[in-house]
């Protein structure tokens, strides 16, 4: 994969000659974490297999602590899986050169401080760091892709503003702007929906949506936001304890007992206005 | 022109017409038509002594820059964290031990340095996590911990090669050079900066997104430990650098690095070399102030520095505790 790859005006992460849509491929994997490294673990996730075209966009899903943020992080290459393998585009992600990796998947975490004042533009050009030789100055055209992605996410007028002084909208759409600099084929974002409002909430998955449709992305997102996952993904993957319960379609995945029993929440399941289930509480005092 | 100021100013008077023309002079071959006196006062005193600004301010506020990237903390200095206090602690046990190895008391100083970053940094830390008060307080302890040791020694040990305590504690350029070969010896100094500057800066865009987060670095795919290691590494030298040779000279590595921010903006690329020129530039002025002050006795330089430096300290602490 070459820096850029000639694709210089289109933030696109598809080359010429890329033959199959599979993108990532999730086999029989598995991880554990201990205490020690002698101890028994503490907490075992997987094996979980499922795979992503390009296009797909993939919910994670699962009540706290069940294992979504360390599946992500099997995903995104940080950690090893212990058994099993996670193939992007037909490579094994733990094993693929720090740079090489940032190149092909971006990860969006959950928020964090910074400690120096830095302007929306150095931000998103952080994201052109896995293109870049040590020591050189960025190019024309990772300014290009940089400005791209901030467009692709209705952010242009943010560009000289400090990061600081954005809104907990503004920012998520320059955080997703860096990921989209990278020019990754696949999109990992931990719970990006956390601090927004039900209007940032909508706003930022039809974003995501169209990214998958328009720009061939695969999103993979991890969210608390049952109906939002229902309607805007689709594929499903749903953790409870470590555990892979049930992988498919919204359609498939979302059974009253079976949410029930992983959310510990009396639910109902319904078939919205356009056709995919929907999740309501039912109130109980 | 800071340095024909520095040139111009001190206990002999000269004006600055005769500097240029002794620098031309020399410049040009012809020392015999160079007065004796301003050849002295030139070449033998204050130029020297500039050149050992220059290196010190340059050391110590690269090393700055680096620490404050390295611990993700605003407010870290070498001074600050007790780090000159070790380094100063390594060249006086060099002294006691070998006081006539060439290069030692550089190393010794080194390995002080080092050693106690790698403390005051499994000290900061809180619940597996850096955390800034705990680290700042961390360094405090360390620096006047390592400085009790040093009062001690050099209390107990009275040899003609160790310098005063308030030497080692405040810090000065009055230290003649260990040997008569003075531009062999600058030379040696200046080529252990670029080395150890050089290889900062090498990791200078790393730096950058390490300060937006270590796990976003790691994404973005920087070699977080490579990188941290290197940096470790270089401040430690650059720091014992500064210390072998003008004591423990307080704030510069605060100062110097976020004037130059404010100035130019925090990437690194361009923070590094700045830091360093403005750090060669605040010590040399520093010391001007210093020896002409008082004139014709001479504070430390180390005074001017903390006199400067304390207040932006206070000023940079209230506003992050906000």
């Amino acid at each position: 994969m070459s820096a850029g790859g000639g694709a210089v005006a289109l933030p696109q992460p598809v080359r010429p000659g890329e033959g199959t849509s599979l993108r990532l491929k999730v086999e029989q994997a598995s991880y554990a974490y201990a205490a020690t490294d002698r101890s028994a673990p503490k907490f075992t996730l997987g094996p979980a297999s499922f795979e992503a075209q390009q296009r797909e966009l993939v919910a994670i899903l699962g009540p706290n602590a069940s294992g979504k943020s360390t599946m992500l992080k099997l995903l995104a290459g940080l950690l090893k899986p212990l058994s099993g393998r996670i193939e992007v585009d037909g490579t094994e992600v733990s094993e693929l050169d720090l740079k090489v990796r940032a190149q092909k998947i971006a990860l969006v975490a959950q928020e964090s401080e910074l400690l120096f004042p830095l302007r929306v533009w150095e931000y998103v050009l952080q994201g052109r760091y896995p293109y870049g030789k040590r020591l050189r100055f960025e190019s024309d055209e990772d300014c290009l892709l940089a400005g791209n992605a901030l467009a692709q996410v209705g952010a242009d007028a943010l560009r000289d503003r400090w990061m600081d002084q954005l809104s907990g909208g503004e920012k998520q759409r320059v955080i997703l702007a860096r990921a989209l600099a990278q020019q990754p084929s696949l999109l990992l974002l931990d719970e990006p929906t956390q601090h927004l409002d039900i209007g940032g909430k909508v706003e930022l998955l039809r974003r995501l949506r169209r990214l998958a449709d328009e720009n061939r992305y695969t999103v993979i997102v991890v969210t608390h936001e049952l109906n939002l996952a229902a309607e805007f993904s689709d594929r499903i993957v749903l953790v409870h304890k470590g555990k892979f319960p049930r992988i498919g379609t919204p359609a498939e995945v979302y059974e009253r007992e079976l949410l029930e029993e992983v959310f510990e929440a009396p639910l109902e399941v319904e078939t919205g206005y356009s056709g995919r289930p929907r999740v309501i509480l039912r109130a109980t005092r | 022109m800071v340095c024909v100021v520095s040139l111009r100013m001190g206990a002999y008077p000269i004006s600055v017409r005769d500097i240029v023309s002794t620098l031309f002079n020399a410049a040009t071959g012809r020392r015999e038509e160079i007065p004796v006196e301003f050849w002295q006062v030139v070449f033998g005193l204050r130029l020297p002594r500039i050149a050992l600004g220059i290196l010190v301010g340059a050391s110590l506020s690269t090393a700055g820059a680096g620490f404050q990237a390295l611990l993700r903390n605003p407010l870290a200095d070498p001074y600050v964290l007790g780090v000159s206090s070790g380094a100063a602690l390594g060249a006086i046990v060099s002294l006691i031990v070998a006081p006539h190895t060439v290069g030692a008391i550089q190393m010794a100083a080194f390995v002080g340095a080092a050693s106690t970053i790698a403390v005051v940094y499994f000290l900061g830390r809180r619940g597996g996590q850096l955390d800034s008060p705990t680290l700042l307080l961390a360094g405090i302890v360390a620096a006047s911990f390592l400085s009790a040791i040093i009062m001690f020694l050099l209390t107990m040990v009275t040899g003609s090669e160790l310098r005063s305590i308030a030497f080692w504690l405040m810090g000065d350029l009055t230290a003649p050079p260990p040997t008569t070969n003075v531009l062999g010896w600058l030379g040696f100094l200046f080529f252990v900066f670029i080395v150890a500057a050089g290889a900062m800066y090498t990791t200078s865009s790393d730096l950058n997104l390490i300060l937006t987060g270590e796990q976003e670095a790691k994404h973005l795919g920087v070699n977080v430990n490579r990188v941290k290691f290197v940096v470790y590494i270089a401040a430690s030298v650059l720091t014992g650098l500064a210390v072998s040779v003008s004591g423990a000279i307080g704030y510069v590595g605060l100062l110097v690095p976020h004037v130059m921010r404010m100035l130019f903006g925090t990437d690194y690329r361009m923070l590094i070399p700045t830091a360093a020129i403005g750090g060669a530039i605040a010590i040399v002025l520093a010391d001007t102030l210093a020896r002409t002050v008082v004139a014709p006795t001479e504070l430390p330089v180390g005074a001017m520095t903390a006199l400067a430096g304390a207040p932006v300290f206070i000023y940079l602490m209230r506003r992050r505790m906000r």
